[in-house]
């Protein structure tokens, strides 16, 4: 198993990516103008601020050459996470339903929360139980996630949303504090908390790395 | 030519923006203003002005969340 990182100018989170990747397999960061992916397995769209963030999170990077490498890798069933920017950038990109708004209270926020796995037969989740909780941190300005009502109902219905905040834990006014979607056909998933930063007990949590180990098909432990 | 392009949250869109200088301004002592939104506004120059709706659509707004309205 092959992860590729994509790294925008801008990009803050992919060497954490990075190193969460290589705990469970092999890894390399792909430059926002290679168009090349072969090789590579699973794609992880990173968090940061790509190209500055202008305009709105992610509307600049979904442009990019690498991202319409992305968009095919995808169209072709390869597996790819968004992360934080890197959900901003997919949902922007229409490889992920709905958009991402400014968090309720107009703060950015950084804390540990907890996330209840609703779906646990995705490719970035089957690693883990239905109704797990993985203890992970949020860091962001925009993470609010937003759906009309007849896709919020359909996400519902056909298990896309692959996690949420656990209860009274929603931190940014997330519709039906869904934390991370998936996309129609399931191999790709975008969450605005941190997995990558939550691989080692040192941080205070190795929860996070269960969503590398799903991808990469190894036990969570190895 | 000189075009603006005024983006807004879609109506029915929390806009906490919009909410926060809503709240602020009885301590600055205005009253009897109410919903208010803040948006944005690009100013461009463009030498085809119909690719002004498509360029609106594609990047300056994200239509699921915001309405545009080009001024020319």
């Amino acid at each position: 198993m092959t992860f590729g990182v994509l790294q925008f100018p801008g990009s803050c989170d992919e060497r954490d990516a990075l190193a969460a990747c290589e705990r469970t397999g092999e890894a390399r960061m792909v430059w926002h103008e290679e168009t090349d992916l072969s090789g590579i397995d699973a794609v992880v769209v990173p968090g940061g601020f790509s190209y500055g963030d202008y305009l709105r999170a992610g509307a600049i990077a979904r442009f990019s050459p690498a991202m319409g490498a992305v968009a095919e890798f995808a169209a072709g069933g390869g597996p790819v996470l968004g992360i934080c920017n890197g959900f901003q950038v997919l949902c922007e990109a229409g490889l992920l339903p709905g958009a991402l708004l400014p968090n309720e209270d107009v703060r950015f926020l950084c804390r540990q929360v907890d996330l209840v796995v609703e779906n646990a037969e995705s490719p970035f989740t089957r690693g883990c139980e239905a109704g797990q909780t993985l203890s992970v941190p949020v860091k962001h300005m925009s993470g609010r996630y937003f759906a009309p009502p007849e896709l919020l109902n359909d996400l519902v219905a056909n298990g896309r949303v692959a996690l949420r905040y656990a209860p009274g834990q929603n931190p940014n006014g997330s519709v039906r504090d869904i934390a991370g979607v998936l996309n129609e056909a399931g191999n790709v998933m975008g969450l605005m908390p941190h997995p990558e930063h939550a691989v080692d007990p040192l941080t205070g949590s190795d929860d996070g790395l269960a969503l590398f180990a799903s991808l990469a098909a190894v036990p969570a432990a190895a | 030519m000189k075009a603006t392009v005024l983006i807004r949250p879609k109506e029915g869109i929390l806009d906490p923006q919009g909410k926060a200088v809503e709240r602020a301004l009885p301590a600055l002592g205005f009253s009897g203003i109410h919903r208010v939104r803040v948006g944005r506004m690009v100013e461009l120059e463009v030498e085809n002005m119909e690719d002004l709706p498509s360029l609106c659509e594609k990047l300056l707004a994200n239509p699921l969340i915001e309405d545009y309205e080009i001024v020319e």
